[in-house]
């Protein structure tokens, strides 16, 4: 009986260490990504590109926990480069500071909230961010039910509301966009963290009307017809398209998505070596994805702040609504 | 009380088989039910998906291009986690069941122990990844690899397992144990010798079905980390870079069929939906041939038993 317990423990040890030993070796070669759906198709298209050029001597692992889950992550120092569809808040950047994981913050493109409809319907030429606050606002749960009730101009119809699920980064800036509050929404509408389910819902229901990412609806343009919306600083509706979100008139719903490096892992070359191929592809790919691609010199930008060690967010732990393309810059060139 | 006449009988008897051949249709259309869902299903992802059943499908990584994309990393993966699953789950479950049954005393303990497996069973699977987040990767530091997801798996299956094992043993007739006990065996002996053979078949069913579960599982796997791009197989036993132990790919990071169908459904490209199916179909396939497997061996090993 002891001769066995005894071998059983010895075998457990030497098991260990030998799994130990070699998880260590297993991490050497490979950089790690997790963090939001939104900036997924991105750093995927970049990660298979780049595993091609380096003809698979370096491996890259891309997941998807969300933006929040991607930022725990990250601040319990267990990835490389937490993928973001928001600037990080003050709660992650305290959190960050506490396991001592510096970063450096990197927008990669640009995504445009497009809120659509079904193909047939007539009447919807343009929205105003208050007529969806009108609609969307919690106030409005079972009581605003039919599209005249928002603007008498509309008709005596049922609508149909189709949205994000509440765990995205989409809602979080949906909500604060066009109803003023963070996750500040009427619980009564279709909600999934699966876009092509919104997609498929609105292109099959006359009166419906639903939001999501600007690729979903480039990719889906036959069956959706996408909804101008009003400018507020110049009054003037503007329809979703990567030309107005690049010249900055499709506002609010345009906002800027990042990755964020931990300054840590830029001592390890492979991580280096994939950021500097991210900034010099970013564009093309981020093209190819249906996303909108920053100048250039944002690109270049990025690299200039890793060699200059400027570490941190610009944004302070706030998430800004309606920031163009060319504030940004600004800001980031003031860094 | 006047004797029934013929025709009285055969009315009642003509009733009688009248309820049956209801019965009997209603089973038969439950039955046609069920199979017909399964068929459509199958049927609908094999014509959706026909442009994918290539040899580079199978071969080829995860890809942003709908044509490209493969779900190699995918089935290896998912393979590698059932090997650890089967590994750990089956020895621990028979043990656990042939204990049960054969060895412990009928007391309150036993009890408690029975009950709680019992309810095991029916604990949802996104508890035991909560659970194995907390323990396997992070308390004893395995991380986010195959090696986790094996022993999760294995969890969750251990209920089904064991509780399948005693069903088995408990239909081997008493007189085989009294008979073996009779010619001087051991407890021991008799469980080696006549117990376990002859409750093989039943335990085989149990752990197919357990690993049929497993398979299918998503929630508690993406709970305890698993990736969606991963362009990159575990290492080898013995070859990779630098060379690798019998044993690397256990602590390697993965991904697993689920994971992949699901991230292509959820894709804004209606390309992918495409992959969606066949991967799908993929995935329906492992569990019918897994389920084929069982029945086969069950044929053969029942054909052995000579009581």
């Amino acid at each position: 009986m002891f001769k066995y317990s005894k071998l059983v423990s010895a075998l457990a040890v030497a098991g260990v260490s030998l799994f130990g030993a070699q998880a260590v070796q297993a991490q050497a070669q490979i950089v790690k990504v997790d963090g939001s759906s939104t900036v997924y198709p991105i750093t995927e298209a970049v990660a298979e590109e780049f595993q091609k050029a380096k003809k698979n001597a370096i491996k890259v692992t891309v997941g998807i926990s969300g933006t929040g889950g991607g930022f725990k992550k990250f601040c319990r120092d267990e990835i490389d480069i937490s993928n973001a569809s928001r600037p990080i808040t003050e709660k992650e950047m305290a959190d960050c500071k506490a396991a001592g994981v510096n970063y450096v913050e990197m927008p990669v493109a640009y995504d445009a909230l497009t809120i659509v409809a079904n193909p047939k319907n007539t009447f919807l030429k343009e929205v105003t961010v208050a007529e969806m606050k009108t609609l969307w606002e919690p106030a409005a749960q079972g009581k605003v039910m039919k599209w005249n009730q928002v603007n008498p101009a509309w008709p005596d119809a049922p609508v149909k509301l189709f949205g994000a699920g509440a765990d995205s980064g989409t809602f979080e800036y949906f909500t604060e966009a066009m109803v003023g509050k963070a996750k500040s929404s009427r619980g009564d509408y279709t909600a999934s963290e699966d876009d092509n389910v919104l997609v498929q819902g609105v292109s099959r229901d006359v009166n419906a009307i639903g939001y999501f990412g600007y690729a979903y609806y480039a990719e889906n343009m036959a069956k959706l017809k996408g909804v101008p919306v009003v400018n507020p600083k110049t009054g003037k509706a503007v329809e979703p398209s990567a030309a107005n979100v690049e010249n900055g008139t499709y506002a609010p719903l345009s906002r800027p998505i990042f990755i964020y490096v931990k300054v840590k892992s830029l001592d390890k070359p492979e991580v280096k070596e994939f950021l500097e191929f991210y900034m010099k592809h970013g564009a093309k790919l981020t093209k190819e994805v249906k996303y909108v691609p920053l100048p250039a010199a944002a690109y270049t930008g990025n690299i200039d702040h890793v060699n200059k060690k400027k570490y941190g967010t610009v944004f302070g732990g706030k998430n800004e609504i309606g920031i163009t393309i060319e504030e940004l810059m600004k800001r980031e060139a003031k860094m | 009380m006047k004797p029934l006449t013929n025709e009285q009988i055969r009315a009642v008897i003509a009733k009688g088989k009248f309820r049956d051949n209801v019965f009997k249709a209603t089973g038969i259309f439950c039955l046609a039910l069920a199979l017909l869902v399964i068929v459509a299903l199958i049927a609908d992802m094999v014509i959706k998906g026909a442009d994918r059943f290539t040899i580079d499908f199978f071969m080829n990584f995860a890809s942003r291009r709908a044509k490209d994309a493969g779900i190699l990393s995918a089935w290896v993966g998912s393979l590698l986690v059932m090997l650890v699953t089967a590994l750990a789950a089956v020895p621990l479950g028979v043990a656990a069941g042939l204990y049960l049954e054969e060895y412990a005393k009928r007391n309150w303990i036993t009890n408690v122990i029975e009950i709680n497996i019992t309810n095991l069973a029916a604990v949802p699977s996104i508890v035991y990844g909560l659970l194995a987040l907390g323990i396997f990767v992070y308390q004893f530091g395995l991380g986010q690899s195959i090696l986790s997801a094996g022993l999760t798996l294995a969890l969750l299956i251990l209920p089904i397992i064991i509780v399948s094992t005693r069903e088995a043993i408990r239909a081997i007739p008493a007189m085989i144990r009294e008979g073996s006990m009779a010619v001087g065996a051991t407890r021991w002996q008799t469980c080696r010798y006549h117990i376990v053979p002859y409750a093989m078949p039943g335990i085989l069913t149990g752990v197919i079905i357990g690993l049929a579960r497993a398979i299918g599982e998503t929630a508690p796997i993406i709970t305890i980390g698993a990736l969606t791009f991963i362009a990159f197989l575990p290492p080898a036993p013995f070859m990779g870079e630098p060379a690798a132990g019998l044993f690397d790919w256990v602590m390697a990071p993965f991904t697993v069929m689920p994971i992949q169908i699901f991230n292509w459904t959820s894709r804004p490209d209606p390309a992918f939906e495409v992959n969606a199916a066949a991967a799908g179909f993929v995935l329906m396939a492992m569990v019918l041939s897994m389920n084929a497997v069982a029945i086969y061996l069950r044929y053969k090993m029942r054909k052995k038993i000579k009581w």
